[in-house]
């Protein structure tokens, strides 16, 4: 005993997920590599992913093709972030434009970047000390290889600035992964 | 190009965000410049020694399964409620919004339907009529509601010492006051002639939307006008009504749609709303 508008609703919701199953559901590292890099705990980026995972199922309806990893990372984003705002506040200051354009590189003469044999757990250990908009630039850049357009749109910010997060980004790794130069050999 | 402009697009040029033109100059002053291109180096090697990093952290093979469970709950706990379902349902009053509810509890009744427990039924659809229907049908009208709610905006008024945003019984001084600040553009005249000076204007909020509300005075007591575009453009004629001892009548007139609130007594409520229209 079924009712027929009943039963075209469960045809529509089993639709709607296998849509879901096919258009973001292969996305799910891209979200979980993502939460994991800002929350910089697996457990936190699970509970974080599975979050997001719901809220883009609810909104699901709404999304118009486009990018679907796009779209899903910023749902995770945005996630992440009410996560920190509620859990981890402090990890959560903003770096002004100013003084990301103070640290850019002032050195004229720049040395040859020596990366130390790294292993894993050091750079691991570098970009996780990044502040949090940074690292979330560079991770969208360097792993995901977004375009400045799309992180800037998946921030809120202007292109400019998702230049200047990384170029800052890139210089405190730099410092941090290099060897230590002699004192006095930069400017 | 010199030096200090490839500082700052260095990173852009790396990540290929640049046009033709201006990727071409770079490569040209890279090709001259050591400085420059050690630094683009260094933004290289940095790049891929991240991509190479085993730094990408692959979802545990568990998660699939945890999000695709956490939608069965979703579903059973909230069969539609979709954000968009959501705000209709806190939109929507009366009539419409039980036909929601019971909308919203179909699902559910269904599974009860297909329950061995066929007994429940009755007892269910007691409950739905009882919680459901019957405050439909003794719920209050729109226009009672907007009685209710224009009441509280004049007591309000006169309450909180903000009757008026802008004081001036000029109505060329009221009337632009409103410019930009509601989407509609509020008929105001001055009836100081006629025992009724107009004292202001002020910004009120009404069957959810920002309305105007003009201020008159009659003999120390306070009329509130509150305007905005009516949802039907036909005129109706003045429908007086009272609430808590507050004289109020309603009316539309070319789209708009009026409240007049007072304690003025309705004899004199009704001439000043005939000198309005």
């Amino acid at each position: 005993m079924t009712w027929p508008a009943q039963k075209e609703k469960d045809l529509e919701e089993q639709e709607q997920q296998a849509r879901f199953e096919e258009t973001i559901m292969p996305h799910l590292d891209a979200a979980y590599n993502l939460a994991r890099w800002l929350t910089r705990n697996e457990h936190d980026a699970q509970d974080v992913v599975q979050d997001a995972f719901l809220r883009a199922f609810k909104f699901f309806g709404g999304f118009r093709g486009g990018n679907s990893r796009s779209w899903l990372l910023s749902i995770v984003r945005n996630t992440t972030y009410t996560w920190l705002q509620k859990n981890r506040k402090l990890e959560l200051v903003t770096v002004s434009d100013e003084e990301i354009h103070e640290i850019e590189d002032t050195s004229s003469n720049p040395e040859v970047l020596l990366l130390k044999n790294s292993d894993r757990q050091e750079m691991m250990r570098a970009v996780e000390q990044l502040p949090v908009e940074f690292r979330e630039a560079l991770i969208l850049r360097e792993l995901e290889g977004l375009s400045y357009k799309e992180i800037a749109e998946m921030a809120d910010v202007p292109i400019g600035t998702v230049m200047s997060r990384l170029a800052r980004a890139r210089k405190l790794l730099q410092q941090s992964l290099s060897l230590p130069l002699e004192p006095g050999a930069s400017k | 190009m010199n030096c200090q402009e490839i500082k700052t697009l260095k990173h852009a040029y790396a990540d290929r965000e640049l046009d033709l033109i201006r990727t071409t100059e770079i490569e040209q002053h890279l090709n001259g410049c050591r400085a420059c291109s050690q630094a683009y180096e260094n933004i290289r090697a940095l790049g891929s020694a991240l991509k190479s990093g085993d730094l990408y952290f692959k979802a545990p093979a568990q998660l699939k399964g945890r999000i695709r469970a956490s939608w069965v709950v979703e579903n059973k706990e909230a069969p539609t409620h979709s954000v968009a379902a959501e705000v209709t349902r806190l939109k929507d009053f009366g009539g419409k919004r039980v036909f929601a509810e019971i909308r919203a509890s179909l699902p559910r009744l269904l599974r009860f339907l297909r329950h061995p427990l066929g007994w429940v039924v009755p007892v269910a659809a007691t409950a739905l009529i009882t919680f459901l229907v019957l405050p439909a049908l003794i719920a209050p009208s729109t226009d009672e509601r907007i009685e209710q709610e224009a009441t509280a905006s004049h007591v309000r008024s006169l309450m909180a010492a903000h009757l008026t945003d802008v004081a001036s019984s000029d109505q060329h001084t009221v009337k632009p006051w409103f410019d930009g600040k509601i989407d509609f553009a509020p008929p105001v005249k001055d009836q100081a002639t006629q025992g009724f000076p107009l004292v202001g204007g002020r910004l009120d909020y009404l069957q959810n939307r920002p309305v105007a509300a003009l201020v008159y005075e009659r003999h120390k007591h306070f009329i509130n006008l509150f305007i905005w575009p009516a949802s039907r453009s036909a005129n109706t004629t003045e429908k007086p009504a009272m609430r808590q001892g507050y004289n109020l009548i309603h009316w539309n007139q070319s789209g708009m749609t009026f409240w007049a609130v007072s304690d003025l007594n309705a004899a004199e409520l009704r001439e000043f709303v005939g000198l309005i229209k």
